[in-house]
């Protein structure tokens, strides 16, 4: 979230027009992402993305408890978004705080519009999101590592679900805005679809942008989300062909 | 022959071509498309998607292994390895049970080959035991499955299990729910669970009865019961 | 909205609704881009520094601003503190309880925080009397009263108008009474997708029987300043975009009709 009132006279871009960390305004930063890291969990994945460390466990379908939350016609999806104490500079007090119930909430908006929740009445399907370091866009590095996480599981989906952010700083429209580009900067857009449709399945905003800074900040979305997409598909096929590999040892 | 079958992702497009789509294939618009990370698998009337691994949801005519975990006055309450428990009502037993004696004869923790009876719109089912080879399981090992592996535990009519059971001397009941249930010396149970585990492993790729016969042959000296 | 509330509409309203959107018509005989009737009423609550008493249609809300004199938050010693808090009181519909703030609250109390502090309706470095030390504490709570959907907007009219009307008190602390320096107006629209329909100030019977929401909140100068998409429905971009710049054009006709003279 943008800090208000803190100085946005801070200077984010060099003198060649490059980002503090060296990216271009429409580059990303590294992203990693690895599927099945836990034993229990009934689907789980890792992300690294840029010092966004960040674990995905799932756990479900299972039967809702208590049983009067149950809904007959379908599961409900239930992301807990949580931050480690020693994941930001200062430490955070453990448990939920106003930003990560509000973070769930949309989380589990997002990925409850590509799970296929009807075939599972009355469950509840649980994703655990613990963020063990954080570096600016945790959410929507948490939501993309958490469909893959999902699909993992076995649980029917219509699609993925793949998220980024951009936004603005220095006056430049930029994109996968760094920690100190989402603390002195002018905007913020988490952003995240249905890669196979576009359709938009999280947004958020805070900040100040005109209507075209948002369409730029789409279109970069737009080619990122491509690219992070099949970083998701090459991990989830990696996960089985790998097993594949040991045949005949 | 170590070749994997097709990859597919949630949402990618199904080429259907002359085949019914069956499993993990949904129509949406004009076009087919997986709901599940698996692999597509064609027959000869059929395509599906075979997801890696998938909950057992019940299905009425399923053979399937359970645990008792609750015992009600005329009901015992089962976990099937499943987002959902089932029941079984003490007429659909073969005792002669009393109201409120249910657990002279099947108290917690105990398991069950059972046969799915009925699955309402809610998913919530009942099971029976009265039906042949259906029955109470005494001793032996219990491991988990995918459930989604059983048809390749199974093998073409049986060949894959009737193998194992054969070469191992090993009881195994294998619930559709990816439950199986093994029962024999210890050494071989050791063994039947280890190609068990192979074979869930590697069920995507192609050949696999051969590469368990071999796998078989060559622990051939730790198997106990062969005649020399 | 609580879960259990939902599926409590009839499926022959629906259809009644549905029926009437593919002629283009909403239920209530509103255009898909037409609010309902809104009433401020400032200063209703006079122990407040500032209130209001906002009605959407039959949606009612009251907004009080409390402003105190406390310390600044350590990473910003140069700024005074905005807070805002929604409580949806169990009045107001018979599945909201009393407790702690539950997840939808959260999530309207800080999308109408965002709208306020980003749209820059007070500049919180104005609220400092001595830096690092002492500074004003804005305090914005708002009380739903009456649910008829929308509560999104009505807060935030309630925010805006009860902060523009706002009085800090600084006589009980050897100051001047002074009014709350305002600058920008932030308004927000939002709009509920209903099949493949998109309507703004939802009712609650729309809200029940759609996909997906989103609210846009925008300023004078035309920019956005908040977006938050909600429930588990899609949007595509095109709907994004329009929703965009309806809200630019609606919020411009709200301010202008309804804030202007508060």
């Amino acid at each position: 979230m943008t800090l208000l009132g803190t100085a946005s006279d801070i200077k984010l871009i060099n003198d060649d027009g490059l980002r503090l960390d060296g990216r271009g305004f429409d580059e990303l930063r590294p992203i990693k992402i690895e599927v099945n890291v836990l034993n229990r969990a009934d689907g789980s994945a890792y992300i690294e993305w840029g010092g966004n460390k960040i674990l995905v466990g799932v756990y479900g379908p299972r039967e809702a408890y208590p049983k009067h939350s149950q809904n007959i016609n379908k599961a409900f999806v239930r992301a807990r978004y949580s931050m480690a104490a020693f994941s930001v500079d200062e430490r955070k007090r453990p448990g939920p705080d106003r930003r990560s119930i509000e973070i769930s909430k949309v989380v589990s908006e997002a990925l409850e519009s590509a799970i296929i929740v009807e075939q599972f009445p009355r469950a509840e399907i649980d994703v655990f999101i613990e963020v063990l370091q954080a570096d600016a866009g945790t959410r929507i590095a948490g939501l993309t590592a958490s469909s893959v996480a999902v699909a993992a599981a076995g649980i029917p989906m219509r699609d993925l679900v793949v998220g980024c952010t951009a936004g603005k700083a220095d006056g430049q429209v930029l994109l996968d805005l760094s920690k100190e580009e989402d603390n002195f900067g002018q905007a913020d857009i988490p952003f995240a679809i249905l890669p196979k449709t576009g359709e938009v399945v999280l947004m958020q905003m805070d900040g100040d942008l005109t209507v075209e800074e948002m369409s730029k900040a789409h279109s970069m979305l737009d080619k990122a989300l491509k690219h992070i997409y099949n970083l998701q598909r090459e991990a989830l096929s990696k996960s089985f062909t790998d097993v594949v590999a040991q045949w005949g040892e | 022959m170590k070749r994997m079958k097709e990859i597919v992702l949630p949402g990618d497009e199904v080429r259907v071509d002359k085949l019914k789509p069956r499993q993990g294939v949904r129509k949406v618009g004009g076009t087919y498309i997986s709901t599940y990370l698996g692999v597509l698998q064609k027959s000869d009337e059929y395509i599906d998607v075979i997801p890696f691994t998938s909950p057992y949801i019940p299905r009425k005519g399923d053979r399937v292994i359970g645990k008792v975990i609750d015992v009600g006055p005329s009901m015992w309450i089962l976990d099937i390895n499943s987002p959902y428990t089932t029941l079984l009502h003490m007429n659909d037993s073969p005792w002669r049970v009393n109201s409120g004696d249910l657990k002279k004869f099947l108290y917690p923790g105990e398991w069950v080959y059972a046969k799915i009876m009925s699955v309402n719109g809610i998913k919530e089912s009942w099971i029976t035991l009265k039906d042949v080879g259906l029955r109470k399981l005494d001793g032996g090992a219990i491991i988990t499955m995918p459930y989604t592996k059983v048809p390749r535990i199974i093998g073409k009519k049986g060949n894959m299990i009737n193998m194992i059971k054969d070469t191992l001397h090993t009881r195994i009941i294998v619930g559709q729910n990816g439950l199986i249930w093994l029962d024999g010396s210890p050494e071989n149970v050791e063994i039947a669970i280890d190609t068990l585990e192979l074979i869930q492993k590697l069920a995507h790729g192609e050949g696999l009865t051969d590469y368990i016969k071999e796998y078989l042959e060559k622990r051939r000296g730790d198997i106990v019961g062969n005649s020399k | 909205m609580p879960r259990d509330e939902l599926g409590i509409l009839s499926e022959i309203k629906k259809n009644f609704i549905l029926r009437k959107l593919s002629d283009g018509v909403r239920g209530d005989g509103r255009k898909f881009d037409e609010f309902r009737e809104i009433s401020i009423q400032t200063n209703y609550v006079p122990r407040a520094a500032g209130s209001a008493m906002v009605t959407i249609g039959k949606t009612r809300i009251l907004a009080g601003v409390k402003i105190e004199i406390g310390e600044p938050f350590p990473d910003t010693p140069n700024q005074g503190v905005l807070t805002t808090n929604v409580e949806l009181l169990p009045i107001s519909f018979p599945t909201f309880e009393s407790g702690p703030p539950n997840e939808v609250s959260i999530e309207i109390s800080r999308v109408v925080d965002r709208g306020i502090r980003e749209g820059k309706t007070i500049e919180l470095k104005d609220l400092v009397i001595e830096e690092g030390k002492k500074v004003w504490i804005v305090f914005i709570d708002i009380d739903v009263l009456d649910v008829d959907g929308n509560i999104f907007d009505a807060c935030n009219l309630g925010a805006v108008a009860a902060l523009r009307t706002a009085v800090i008190p600084g006589e009980a602390h050897g100051f001047k009474d002074a009014k709350l320096p305002v600058n920008n107006t932030p308004v927000s629209v939002t709009f509920a997708k209903l099949g493949d329909w998109i309507v703004a100030d939802p009712t609650i019977e729309e809200e029940q029987m759609s996909s997906a929401r989103v609210t846009v909140t925008t300023t004078e100068d035309g920019h956005i300043r908040a977006m938050q998409k909600g429930l588990s429905g899609t949007f595509t971009w095109k709907e994004i975009e329009d929703a965009i710049n309806t809200s630019i054009r609606l919020g411009k006709e709200i301010r202008e009709k309804y804030l202007q003279g508060v």
